[in-house]
C-alpha cells in the first residue's frame, strides 16, 4: 500500500461516517432542502419592494369634469386602491389610523386654477414612516398625472408639456421588478445559512457528544478530517443552491442570463468560503447551540445588512463600505445579480470570484490550523 | 408564595452568573452595540454618491446648466464623461457607473424653438430599487430645471398643466433610516435574549450543574420562569438603550410615550422568550413597537415588510435551533443521538 492508497482509504472511511451520519440524522438534509424552500417562499411572495394596490383616499373638493377625470385616473391605476372621502379632515383621520397610506387632494379651485392660471395643484400626502414605500407612492402618483397629461394631449387639448422630458431605460430589468434582484440575493443568503450553519455544528457536535476522542484515536489525519467534514456538506449545500435557482427561475420567473457553468464554478467558491467560515466557528467553539448563534450573528446578519442584498452598499458611510469587504456574501451578491440579470460579464465577475477564492482559502486554512491544535492539545 | 421565593432565588443566581461570566457580560453589551451602529448606518434606502456618467452630445449652455444640477446634488457623483454611444454599453455592463445621462444633439435647439425635448437616462437595473430611487431623484432635478426655464423666460407655459405637490407625514424628509433604526433595537435585543438564555442552559450542561438544578426543589415551570426572566430584563434594558441611541444618535423622533414603549417591549421580549422562539409571532410585535413608540400612536401590520421579514426569518431559524438543541439539553443528555 502506497501512502496515497492509505490516504484514500482514510478519506473513504471518514466520508462514509459523515454520509451515514447525515442520512441517519435527517436534520441536516432538512436544513439544506427545506430551509431554501421556506425562505424562498417567504421572501419571494412576502417581500417585494414594489407597492401595489396601495390604499389611498381621494378627496375631491371640486366637481368639475377635469377634477373627476383626475380622480378616475387614480381609480384605474393598478398601483392604487382608492377610497373616496368627502373631507380632508376625515382623510387625515384615516391616515393617522393607518387605514390608508396616502391622500390625493384636489382643492376646490382645481379647475379654475387649471384653466385660469394654467397651473393647478394636486396635493399628495403620504405616510412617511416607511420612507421607501412613501417615495414609491409619490412616484406612482406623479406617473398617473403624467398619463393624464398625455391623454389630454392626445385628445388635442392644449396642455403644458414639460420642456425637458425624461426617457428612462432600466437595463437588465426593464419594468423594475424588485423580485428580480431580491431572489438572486436571497440565494446568497440561503447559501450563507446552509454553508455556515451546517458546518458550524459538525465539529462542535463531535466535541459535545464526546465522539471527538474516538476520532482522535483513529489513524485519521487532520487533512482527512477536514475533507471528510467539508465534502458531504459541500454537496448538500450545492444541491440546496441548485434547488433555489430552479425555483427562482421557474416559479418566480427571475431571468437567468448567465451560463450555468459560471454559476456552478462561482457558487462553489462561495460555498467553500461559507463552509470554511462555519468550520472555523465550529472548531473554535465546542457547544453546538452557541456555535449556531454565533454563525447567525457573524454570518447571517452581515450577509443580510452588509452585502448589498437589500440595502445599497455604495450609499453607506465609507467605514461601513470598508467593513463590508470582509463579508463573503458581498461578493456573491454582486456575482449573482450580474449572472442572473446581466449575463456572463467577466470583468465584473472575476474580481469578485478572486476575492471569494481568497476568502475560501483563508477560512479553510484557519479552520485547518485550529483543528490541528485541538487534535494535538 | 414558595414558588415566588424559589423563582427569585433562581433569578438571583442567574443574574450573578450573567454578570460574573465575562462571556455573558460581553454578549449583553459588545456585539449588540457594534451591530446597532454598523447596521444602523448600513440600513438605508436613501442613495448617496450614485456614480453616473454623462454623454452630452449637445454641449451647450443649456445642457451644461442641467448637468451642473446633477453635479451639485449630493445624491450623484460624476465618474466619467463619455464621448460615444458605444461607451454607454461598456460603462453600464461593467458597473463603472450605475446610470448614464444622455443629452441628445438637438437638446438646446429644441428648447429654443419651444419644443419639448428629451433627456435619456439609462440605469443599471441589477438593483432595481436603486434604479427606481435614482430615477426619482432625477425626476426632481429635471422638474426643478423645467420650472426654472419657465421662470427665467427661456420657454413659456402654453397650456394648462398640473403640478404635484407632495408631503410626507411623520417623516417629512423621507429618511428610510428612521424607519429601520427604530425597529433595529428590538431585533438586536431579541438576539441578545436568545443567546443569553441559550448560554445559561448550555453552561449548566457544560459544568454538569443541570442535574443539580433538577434535584433542587424547583418544578419545571419555575426553572423556566427563573431562567427566562433575567434574559428578559437584559433584553429590555438593551432595547431601551437602543431606543435612546436611535433618538439621540441617529436623530429619530420619538413621539409616543416611554410607558407605551416599555409595555410594548415587555410584550415583545416575552413573546420571544416564549412562543416567539418557535413561530414568527414576535415579529409583528417588533413592527408594532416601532410604529407605536416612534412615529404615531396607531398600530400597523401593513408597513414594515423588511423588518417583519428579517424578524420572522430569525424566529424561524432560532426556533428550529432552540427545538433542536435545548430539547436535548433539558433532557439531561438522555436523548443525545
Amino acid at each position: 500500500m502506497t501512502p496515497r492508497d492509505l490516504f484514500f482509504m482514510r478519506l473513504r472511511g471518514i466520508l462514509r461516517k459523515e454520509v451515514l451520519q447525515i442520512l441517519r440524522d435527517p436534520s441536516s438534509i432538512a436544513l439544506a432542502i427545506v430551509l431554501p424552500l421556506v425562505l424562498l417562499f417567504i421572501f419571494g411572495y412576502g417581500v417585494t419592494l414594489d407597492a401595489e394596490n396601495v390604499p389611498v383616499a381621494v378627496v375631491l373638493n371640486d366637481n368639475s369634469p377635469s377634477a373627476r377625470e383626475v380622480s378616475a385616473r387614480f381609480d384605474l391605476s393598478p398601483y392604487f386602491k382608492t377610497i373616496h372621502l368627502t373631507s380632508i379632515d376625515e382623510a387625515t383621520l384615516w391616515l393617522n389610523q393607518r387605514r390608508i397610506d396616502g391622500i390625493v387632494h384636489l382643492q376646490g379651485d382645481f379647475s379654475s386654477d387649471l384653466y385660469g392660471r394654467n397651473q393647478a395643484q394636486v396635493q399628495v400626502i403620504v405616510n412617511g414612516i416607511d420612507a421607501n414605500r412613501a417615495r414609491l407612492i409619490q412616484g406612482y402618483a406623479n406617473g398617473v398625472l403624467q398619463k393624464w397629461t398625455e391623454l389630454r394631449q392626445a385628445r388635442g387639448e392644449p396642455v403644458a408639456v414639460p420642456a425637458v422630458k425624461i426617457s428612462q431605460r432600466i437595463w437588465f430589468n426593464e419594468s423594475g421588478v424588485s423580485r428580480n434582484f431580491l431572489v438572486p440575493g436571497l440565494i446568497t443568503l440561503i447559501m450563507t445559512l446552509i454553508g455556515i450553519l451546517l458546518t458550524a455544528l459538525v465539529v462542535a457536535r463531535e466535541w459535545e457528544r464526546g465522539t471527538m476522542e474516538a476520532i482522535l484515536v483513529t489513524p485519521i489525519r487532520r487533512i482527512d478530517f477536514l475533507l471528510g467534514k467539508v465534502l458531504p456538506y459541500f454537496i448538500l449545500g450545492m444541491l440546496g443552491m441548485c434547488l433555489s435557482v430552479w425555483i427562482g427561475v421557474t416559479l418566480f420567473h427571475v431571468p437567468f442570463r448567465g451560463s450555468f457553468v459560471a454559476l456552478l464554478i462561482l457558487s462553489a467558491l462561495f460555498m467553500m468560503a461559507s463552509l470554511g467560515f462555519g468550520l472555523l466557528i465550529s472548531a473554535a467553539i465546542r457547544v453546538q447551540f452557541v456555535a449556531a448563534q454565533i454563525s447567525i450573528v457573524a454570518g447571517f446578519l452581515p450577509a443580510l445588512f452588509l452585502s448589498g442584498l437589500i440595502f445599497d452598499l455604495e450609499s453607506t458611510p465609507r467605514v461601513i463600505q470598508i467593513v463590508s469587504h470582509v463579508v463573503p456574501a458581498r461578493y456573491f451578491v454582486a456575482i449573482s445579480h450580474t449572472l442572473f440579470m446581466a449575463g456572463d460579464i467577466w470583468p465584473v465577475l472575476l474580481p469578485n470570484a478572486l476575492a471569494l477564492f481568497g476568502m475560501a482559502v483563508l477560512f479553510i486554512g484557519l479552520a485547518f490550523r485550529k483543528i490541528t491544535k485541538r487534535l494535538e492539545g | 408564595m414558595d414558588t415566588v421565593r424559589r423563582i427569585i432565588a433562581l433569578m438571583l443566581k442567574e443574574f450573578v452568573m450573567v454578570l460574573k461570566d465575562p462571556k455573558s457580560r460581553f454578549v449583553i453589551i459588545g456585539p449588540p452595540l457594534i451591530q446597532f451602529f454598523v447596521f444602523g448606518y448600513a440600513a438605508t434606502y436613501d442613495l448617496k454618491n450614485v456614480r453616473y456618467a454623462v454623454f452630452d452630445e449637445s454641449r451647450t449652455v443649456e445642457s451644461r446648466q442641467l448637468l451642473a444640477r446633477f453635479e451639485g446634488s449630493e445624491n450623484f457623483e460624476l465618474t466619467k464623461t463619455l464621448l460615444s454611444e458605444k461607451e454607454i454599453d461598456f460603462v453600464i455592463n461593467r458597473e463603472k457607473a450605475r446610470l448614464v445621462v444622455h443629452i441628445g444633439p438637438k437638446f438646446s435647439r429644441d428648447l429654443h424653438n419651444g419644443r419639448s425635448t428629451t433627456l435619456q437616462v439609462i440605469v443599471d437595473g441589477r438593483n432595481s430599487n436603486v434604479a427606481l430611487i435614482a430615477l426619482g431623484y432625477i425626476g426632481r432635478i429635471v422638474e426643478q430645471y423645467n420650472q426654472d426655464l419657465v421662470k427665467n423666460g427661456v420657454i413659456s407655459m402654453d397650456g394648462p398643466g398640473v403640478l404635484l405637490t407632495d408631503r410626507a407625514w411623520f417623516n417629512a424628509n423621507l429618511q428610510s433610516r428612521w424607519f429601520i433604526v427604530s425597529a433595529l433595537g428590538g431585533l438586536i435585543s431579541m438576539v441578545v435574549v436568545m443567546i443569553l438564555t441559550s448560554l445559561s442552559v448550555a453552561r449548566e450542561r457544560e459544568f454538569g450543574t443541570f442535574d443539580q438544578l433538577l434535584v433542587a426543589p424547583f418544578n419545571p415551570a419555575e426553572i423556566l420562569v427563573g431562567k427566562s426572566l433575567p434574559g428578559m430584563f437584559f433584553g429590555i434594558m438593551d432595547a431601551l438603550l437602543f431606543a435612546a441611541g436611535a433618538v439621540y444618535w441617529f436623530g429619530v423622533p420619538f413621539r409616543g410615550t416611554v410607558t407605551t414603549l416599555v409595555l410594548a417591549l415587555g410584550c415583545f421580549i416575552l413573546t420571544i422568550v416564549g412562543v416567539g422562539l418557535l413561530g414568527g409571532m414576535g415579529f409583528t410585535m417588533s413592527i408594532f413597537i416601532s410604529s407605536l413608540g416612534f412615529t404615531s400612536e396607531t398600530e400597523t401590520l401593513i408597513a414594515a415588510k423588511t423588518a417583519i421579514l428579517l424578524a420572522s426569518l430569525f424566529a424561524g431559524v432560532s426556533g428550529f435551533l432552540w427545538l433542536r438543541f435545548s430539547g436535548t439539553a433539558e433532557g439531561g443528555g438522555g436523548t443525545r443521538r
